[in-house]
């Protein structure tokens, strides 16, 4: 009973690191048109200036961390807004341009991470509190999944509001079905393109930042781990649906340990036949608007 | 036609993924009245329109009003005052009828007046989404998104296409109200609908201008209209 608590729980979290990446992945896609592979370098920045906030603050106080949090939410938008500035709006409709941009730039910004903050995984403790468990059934839980599941909750409640609430996120609904109409609604629907990429940098930059906490490491390949699974969360849940991909995290994360924990240690195989049975089966994903 | 029209095009062609589906087409759009696009299906009615809104890639003059709007982008075309009533509706079927109609409004002071006494069912259905309402409805919200705003001319694609013919006639007098206020141009295949509104016509065949002329002029003419648009009058084109 409590392996399968401990199980349940540690896979919604994860699931909720996996939809913190995957929400900006879902948007920028359903809205744009374009699979950004240069997610994973806003999470990693975010991560990595994340980390020398805490270091400044005290890594080990919550005044650190959630300095941290809101630093790595701001670089994580700031980057993903002059990545879509500079590189992605030059080449307007032109999808596979974006997409191989978004390539170059994730390769690039690792060798550049690895020449700042060196090749080796930099270890970090955060708070004390997060490196302890809380009885749950007679489960003990490691406490960083509470504060995985409580940030993408709210990043999940904030996003809503946004879409449900605002002008902007009104644009962005609709442009998703049919960005052509928006436009002949007189709207320049690529301004909202940068608003999604800020939004799905801050995003990933809170993703990074409690990634790092959570493995109480972080590296230039940080993001490029995340992102393998975020993209299979992203397609599993219907490319451009955010309720989809907040589904689909949990879905996937859960699968994924509950294969390890019984299947021995089987989890990432399993992911990866989950979605090529989405992929054969419902190619539009479990909430994705059929082709 | 009239002396000074809203709309000139000139020498407009438009290709779809390379594919030429307006050649060369010219006509006006008098600044009063309804000027239909007629034509047999798939000789580029619809595409006309789209390359003139700038949704499709064409090379050619389009001067809206005095001012060159060719090589604008969509949203800048529109924001000039034009307003466009999309073939097949195209609402935004996950967003409530309130939230489709706001996206539209332009101006500070959009005619939600106006749209609400032309259309009293979108007033009850605000919070419905619209990607539940009838095709008739949905037809509503999209007339009603170019009523909004005080636009200089509207293009209205098939407006009464696949409708009962309770909405055909409601949606045909919304059209003659708004043309009180707004000059529109319409892609329409009911040619009982056209000799209803038109007073102008154009007539498309394979992407180019065949003829121009009054609406009853050509629809009053049985054999100008077979020759043309392949129908007797009183059928669809």
């Amino acid at each position: 009973m409590s392996t399968l608590v401990l199980t349940l729980i540690t896979g919604v979290g994860l699931g909720a690191l996996y939809f913190l990446v995957a929400s900006g992945l879902s948007l920028i896609y359903g809205l744009m048109h374009v699979l950004n592979f240069a997610h994973g370098a806003f999470l990693t920045l975010s991560a990595f200036v994340g980390w020398q906030v805490a270091q400044a603050l005290g890594t080990e106080t919550w005044g650190g961390f959630l300095a941290s949090l809101l630093v790595g939410a701001g670089v994580g938008a700031v980057f993903a807004t002059l990545t879509e500035l500079v590189l992605i709006r030059p080449l307007y409709e032109r999808h596979i341009e974006q997409v191989l941009v978004t390539v170059g730039l994730s390769f690039a910004a690792v060798a550049l991470f690895e020449g700042i903050w060196g090749t080796d995984a930099i270890n970090i403790s955060g708070p004390p509190w997060l490196a302890g468990t809380t009885p749950v059934l007679g489960a003990s839980i490691p406490n960083k999944y509470w504060v995985l599941i409580i940030a993408a909750v709210l990043v999940l409640l904030a996003l809503v509001l946004f879409l449900r609430k605002t002008r902007y996120g009104m644009i962005i609904r609709a442009g998703v079905e049919n960005r052509a109409m928006v436009t002949a609604l007189g709207i320049d629907v690529r301004r909202s393109f940068t608003v999604v990429f800020a939004i799905g940098g801050a995003a990933a930059g809170i993703g990074g930042v409690l990634a790092m906490h959570a493995q109480t490491f972080v590296s230039a390949h940080l993001g490029s781990t995340l992102l393998i699974f975020a993209f299979i969360v992203t397609v599993v849940g219907g490319l451009g649906s955010l309720t989809g991909a907040a589904v689909a995290s949990v879905v996937v994360a859960v699968l994924q340990q509950a294969a390890n924990t019984y299947l021995q240690g089987t989890g990432d195989f399993i992911v990866v036949i989950l979605l090529a049975v989405v992929l054969l089966v419902r190619p539009s994903g479990l909430l994705g608007k059929r082709a | 036609m009239s002396a000074e029209p809203i709309l000139e095009v000139t020498d407009l062609s438009a290709t779809i993924a390379g594919q030429q589906v307006v050649e060369s087409v010219s006509f006006q759009v008098p600044s009063t009245g309804i000027t239909a696009v007629l034509g047999r299906n798939g000789v580029g009615k619809t595409s006309t329109l789209r390359a003139v809104l700038g949704l499709i890639h064409r090379r050619g003059s389009v001067v809206l009003a005095g001012e060159r709007i060719d090589s604008l982008p969509t949203h800048r075309i529109v924001q000039r005052g034009v307003g466009y009533v999309p073939e097949d509706r195209e609402v935004f079927a996950g967003l409530t009828v309130a939230e489709n109609l706001a996206l539209a409004e332009r101006q500070r002071n959009p005619r939600r007046d106006f749209v609400d006494a032309l259309f009293p069912d979108l007033v009850q259905r605000r919070d419905q989404r619209a990607g539940t309402l009838s095709g008739g409805q949905q037809q509503m919200v999209s007339v009603a998104r170019a009523l909004l705003n005080d636009n200089r001319l509207l293009l209205v694609d098939e407006p009464t296409k696949g409708l009962a013919p309770m909405i055909v006639a409601q949606v045909t007098e919304a059209l003659r109200e708004a043309s009180t206020v707004v000059p529109i141009l319409l892609v329409e295949q009911n040619l009982e609908v056209v000799r209803a509104l038109a007073a102008d016509a154009v007539v498309i065949a394979g992407g180019r201008v065949v003829h121009t002329g009054s609406a009853r002029g050509i629809l009053d003419d049985p054999a100008l209209t077979t020759r043309l648009l392949g129908v007797s009058a009183g059928a669809r084109a």
